[in-house]
């Protein structure tokens, strides 16, 4: 049997962005145990690059907002598609947990009367974001890190160890959540500086990995976004939700080839910023789609009007939902009107004094500047798609945060699925991760307390995973290297799963998966266990590989466009498709042999919408987006 | 697009000992030190460690020495060395070596925890916080900083000083002191907690001398001597006598 160190605690969070510190927090502070782990160093979490900002209708700016407006527009966004209890949660509390991190110790953007600054952003009514700059991210991680770190100061006073109740265990990675029948146990992880293994025993384990964007080859997410829980959660036996939206975010750069894919925060929209294409041409007026005529301007002149005086003007169409635009941005330069490097035209130049722009987007100016040799101030960026977040993810209860059949298992933040139906509004991410964050730790810790008999770790399972684990450095001759299956993977998903999909190509993609998991099944490794890079990789590839095929099959299925899921073949959103999710199970047992499918998928009816929500909509509204059967309900 | 081959010189071993690797490898248009890493780790060298994570100069994670000066991978454009030149990489000094281009930063996680976080101010509930934009703006200049720990690694207070290490926190965390003494809202001065006191007493303040270096590498530009540093001393001085409070009244040109 593998000798690997176990420890206890009551609840295990995986992943240290915003969700998973959050949960951490909220468990910490319920009593619980806790401890986080997490592959980067702590504070290093992807959470950092998020730029815009916080959405919550605190109505600082302009007093018309309220939760029920945030609600409306989180649901026009995912084109209905959301689980409609967590965009009502989410709309009802994000408010309160702005609040509380300033009190954490945050420094939010300021409003002239002294409270929190808000800006606006696609999708949303009224300005609503609180930020910090174009840093809202950094500001969200720091302000979490601190709080985490002022909790460890209170167990050092009391226990004279930091560590007594809540340890970060960073620079670690999970391989395996562990079961005891049914019910969690703990998870199997490694260390990445030493290779040691070892196991957290807990009955209750909170992932908070993130997304899934490095699977595809233009993405604006870091190395960690290897689709961990996604695939922790569908190995425990967990299902995954509508995995097929994936959300292309309209503007990222796209040179120097070595920054494409990094992204351009929205806030350059939000604050002026308007799209063009080699023309000249202020292409968005042409692609605003029926379902949003009425509230999008339909002139130039009153797209700039409304800057000034928005309870008079329509918004400008440049402020459209993430997908919309990032369609509109490939129609164009498809149609051979793009700019010189295979995007369009992004500028701000001529909307603010150079001063002004600095002052509001400091990193977009400091990254063109530093990256580009463009000078924002004075020049249009050149912007297109990149890979950004993934709408489908672990079906989870929304009050709770518990997922599907496994007991002591929970996901909060971009892993978890539903919230943002089949596509997430700008500063929708960092609110949510608030939001059910805090309500992951809250379920998990009073699950942990429930747990008298704690679930039993088998030594069996720890066996599997370490030998698992192991596999790449037993490779036989012909090992295949992980970094080539990597590269050939983020090539497959982004030509024949990418932002616009047809079936003959979905169906080339997955026959390309099948051929990749049997080779990834060879991936061998050189050197040894310590701080190896590759054999990290050659691990990750299993998650990518399994999360891969849950969105080329899921958008297989899906026979329609909506949101972050657009099919040249089926290219208008059908209403009979509204009420439909599509959810990935394992296939049980797994089979040996690599070629063989990992996942089935099944439709599964949506839960009715409770009349009281429904009825914050205009009659006129709703009969676009629901079913014939669902109006007569 | 042009591409053409680089030399590198590349720091590999671990804790017992190693040594520099030459390596040649193509570089093309617009690339960074960070791509030509992950280059050689395709092709060359899999199993090469180094720390990295958004590749976009916001996470702080991949802070290396590059030709000997304290930098960011991510944000060194190629383009700043000619092609003749043979670009050496190496670990962060003032740390220890775990492997290759990884280092073990543990030292600023136990500085970070020494700074009593921010205290909430009695009788104002959740949302009732007013402040000002421009009494926020420094401490906000403060809260920029990525923790790159390029500016604790190139104070030479602790660079060549190990046995400094255990009473002076650095320059991050001096500011860290500095962002909670000018928090509009911070209470800890009414919970009896003096910052100024603690940044000389506790967090070894004076064994600053406004030698600017860690202004220099900051690759957020924060002004960490001038805007942090400095006042903090002079905050203090009412406290304690310090001579480079003085000396730095005289010398620092800086913005009030």
């Amino acid at each position: 049997m593998a000798q690997v160190d176990r420890q206890h605690w009551d609840v295990v969070v995986v992943g240290a962005g915003g969700a998973g510190l959050r949960a951490a927090i909220e468990a910490r502070e319920r009593g619980a145990r806790t401890a986080v782990i997490c592959k980067s160093l702590f504070g290093k979490a992807h959470t950092v690059m998020a730029e815009g900002g916080i959405a919550a209708s605190m109505g600082n700016v302009n007093e018309g907002d309220n939760w029920q407006v945030h609600f409306r527009d989180t649901m026009r966004g995912g084109k209905f598609l959301n689980q409609w209890r967590m965009a009502e949660l989410h709309a009802k509390e994000a408010p309160d947990r702005v609040w509380e991190l300033e009190t954490w110790g945050a420094l939010f953007d300021r409003t002239p009367d002294g409270r929190i600054s808000q800006r606006n952003f696609g999708g949303h009514e009224y300005p609503r974001l609180a930020h910090v700059g174009d840093r809202t991210g950094l500001e969200l991680i720091r302000t979490l890190q601190q709080k985490i770190v002022q909790l460890q100061q209170q167990d050092f006073k009391e226990f004279g160890d930091y560590e007594a109740r809540l340890k970060v265990f960073q620079e670690c990675t999970v391989t395996r959540v562990l079961k005891d029948g049914e019910k969690v146990s703990g998870t199997f992880c490694y260390e990445r500086e030493s290779g040691r293994f070892f196991v957290l025993e807990a009955p209750a384990v909170v992932l908070a990995t993130g997304g899934i964007g490095k699977s595809f080859k233009t993405t604006s997410n870091s190395w960690e976004y290897t689709g961990d829980g996604h695939a922790l959660a569908l190995l425990a036996g967990a299902p995954l939700l509508n995995m097929e939206f994936v959300q292309f975010h309209p503007t990222g750069m796209v040179w120097p080839p070595s920054v494409k894919g990094i992204l351009v925060t929205e806030s350059v929209r939000g604050d002026g910023g308007v799209l063009r294409n080699s023309d000249g041409k202020r292409f968005m007026f042409d692609y605003v789609p029926d379902v949003f005529k009425e509230k999008y301007a339909e002139t130039e002149a009153e797209a700039d009007r409304w800057y000034d005086d928005p309870d008079h003007n329509r918004r400008p169409p440049e402020l459209l939902p993430r997908d919309e635009v990032a369609r509109a941005i490939n129609a164009e330069v498809k149609a051979g009107r793009g700019s010189p490097h295979g995007g369009v035209f992004l500028d701000v130049s001529t909307r603010m004094p150079a001063e002004k722009i600095k002052r509001r987007l400091p990193s977009m100016y400091h990254q063109f500047k530093e990256l580009a040799d463009v000078d924002i101030t004075a020049e249009p960026m050149e912007v297109g798609p990149t890979c950004h977040y993934v709408m489908g993810g672990v079906a989870v209860d929304s009050d709770t945060a518990a997922t599907v059949g496994v007991p002591g298992l929970y996901a909060a933040g971009e892993v978890a699925g539903g919230m943002h139906g089949s596509n997430r509004l700008g500063g929708n991410s960092l609110s949510d991760l608030l939001v059910f964050g805090r309500r992951a730790g809250l379920h998990a810790a009073e699950h942990a307390a429930r747990a008298t008999v704690r679930p039993a770790v088998d030594d069996g399972q720890i066996d599997a995973a370490a030998a698992e684990a192991l596999a790449p450095f037993h490779a036989e001759d012909g090992a295949e290297n992980p970094y080539t299956l990597h590269q050939e993977l983020q090539q497959t998903m982004n030509d024949l799963v990418g932002i616009i999909r047809r079936e003959g190509e979905m169906q080339q993609a997955l026959g390309k998966l099948r051929a990749l998991r049997v080779r990834a099944a060879r991936a061998g490794v050189e050197g040894h266990r310590q701080f190896n890079p590759g054999w990290h990789l050659a691990l990750d590839l299993r998650n990518m590989l399994l999360v891969s095929e849950c969105v080329a099959k899921a958008a297989l299925e899906r026979t329609e466009s909506r949101g972050g899921h657009t099919r040249e073949d089926c290219p208008a959103m059908e209403r009979d498709w509204r009420p439909v999710n599509l959810v990935c199970h394992p296939v049980d047992p797994a089979p040996a042999d690599p070629a063989a499918d990992r996942i089935r998928l099944v439709r599964q009816r949506t839960e009715p919408i409770r009349p009281d929500l429904l009825a914050l909509f205009e009659k006129e509204e709703l009969v676009k987006y629901l079913a014939e059967e669902e109006l007569y309900e | 697009m042009t591409t053409y081959d680089a030399r590198f010189r590349i720091w590999r071993g671990d804790a017992d000992g190693g040594e520099l690797r030459d390596f040649t490898v193509e570089v093309h248009d617009g690339e960074v030190v960070l791509d030509i890493v992950h280059r050689l780790q395709a092709t060359q060298a899999a199993d090469l460690a180094v720390r990295w994570n958004c590749k976009a100069g916001k996470c702080g994670s991949c802070s290396a020495e590059i030709n000997g000066r304290p930098r960011l991978m991510c944000m060194t454009r190629m383009s700043t060395f000619s092609r003749e030149e043979t670009i050496t990489v190496t670990p962060l000094r003032a740390f220890p070596v775990v492997r290759d281009l990884v280092t073990d930063v543990s030292f600023n996680y136990a500085k970070a925890r020494e700074v009593p976080a921010f205290v909430p101010p009695q009788g104002l509930a959740p949302g009732e916080y007013r402040m000002q934009q421009v009494d926020v703006d420094r401490s906000q200049e403060f809260r920029k900083c990525i923790e790159c720990f390029l500016c604790q690694d190139t104070c030479h207070v602790v660079r060549d000083h190990e046995e400094n290490k255990a009473a002076f926190a650095g320059p991050r965390f001096l500011m860290r002191v500095a962002e909670l003494d000018m928090h509009p809202l911070d209470a800890a001065e009414a919970e009896g907690l003096d910052r100024k006191r603690t940044a000389q007493e506790d967090h070894g303040l004076g064994y600053c001398n406004i030698t600017k270096c860690c202004t220099e590498v900051c690759p957020e530009g924060i002004k960490i001597t001038d805007n942090a540093l400095i006042p903090l001393k002079e905050r203090a001085v009412d406290r304690k006598y310090d001579p480079l409070v003085w000396l730095g009244s005289k010398i620092s040109r800086r913005r009030d």
